[in-house]
């Protein structure tokens, strides 16, 4: 059952990152993304990550990808036009990703003592990852909250400050 | 019970990983388009959050789960002031593609 789930949803998930690529649409290339996240959520499941699943679903899924699909949207991205790219990319580029993907799955081969995972596997509790969070890394996670809050500050002062905007504008925005 | 004894290395789930981060990078180097190249970024980001939670369930590390966590939280601030900079150079540019944004180009 585990194979099965792992080879089905392994598959989704590079199906989906390579259709992502092949596509000229930015929707499109959007929602073949949705499906490689959708697809990570369940192989979080079958690792025993219960919390992690669901967070993936809601927040990169759910809320970051409606994000990109509103902004495709919005700016009415149209069909890319293809060209080569850059002469640094295709020089050094092409290379460096093959060289990267040799020597990961050389060192991922050859590592020792990696276990096996089945079903039986007891899943990590969203308790005990809470109490974990709240107790010993609870300064992170405060931290993480004013991060939050400085980027949505930072994205609705990038995202007012328009070359429409008539001068004066930018103290008012300022100063809400 | 048989169906239920079948068992997946984990060195398959790092490769799945692997994989994808390759993925994400080729995307990176040759879409042309602001978004799509955007999306590459956190088709990687995913892809090291897989390896993450494979190794969280290797030493049995509920860490290596929040960190997890926190990686998603600083991705969903990341895409929402990326997002916040496309749109404000689509309003500067007029254009998406990565080809005519060069003014930063050496």
């Amino acid at each position: 059952m585990h194979l099965i789930l792992f080879i089905a949803f392994a598959g989704f998930c590079l199906a989906g990152a390579i259709n992502l690529l092949l596509q000229s649409h930015p929707i499109n290339s959007a929602l073949s993304l949705i499906v490689v996240m959708t697809s990570l959520a369940v192989l979080y499941l079958l690792l025993g990550a219960e919390f992690l699943a669901a967070a993936q679903v809601i927040v990169y899924a759910g809320a970051i990808m409606v994000l990109f699909t509103f902004v495709v949207m919005l700016l009415n991205a149209g069909r890319e036009e293809r060209t080569m790219g850059s002469r640094t990319a295709r020089a050094v580029g092409f290379p460096a990703v093959v060289a990267i993907l040799g020597v990961l799955a050389t060192v991922i081969l050859q590592a020792q003592g990696l276990g096996l995972t089945g079903l039986r596997d007891g899943i990590t509790s969203t308790e005990d990852l809470s109490r974990v969070l709240f107790t010993d890394l609870l300064l992170p996670f405060e931290v993480t909250s004013v991060l939050i809050l400085i980027a949505i500050l930072g994205a609705v002062a990038l995202a007012r400050h328009g070359d429409g905007d008539p001068p004066g504008t930018g103290e008012r925005t300022r100063a809400k | 019970m048989s169906s239920f004894s079948q068992e997946v290395p984990l060195s398959w789930y790092l490769l799945l990983s692997a994989l994808l981060f390759t993925l994400g990078v080729v995307g990176f180097l040759i879409k042309r388009n602001l978004i799509t190249v955007f999306m590459s970024i956190e088709l990687m980001l995913n892809a090291v959050n897989l390896s993450f939670v494979t190794f969280a369930h290797q030493w049995h590390a509920v860490k290596g789960q929040i960190f997890v966590f926190f990686v998603m939280m600083v991705a969903a601030a990341e895409a929402a002031v990326g997002l916040a900079i496309i749109i404000a150079i689509f309003r500067a540019r007029a254009t998406l593609a990565v080809d005519r944004i060069d003014l930063m180009k050496l």
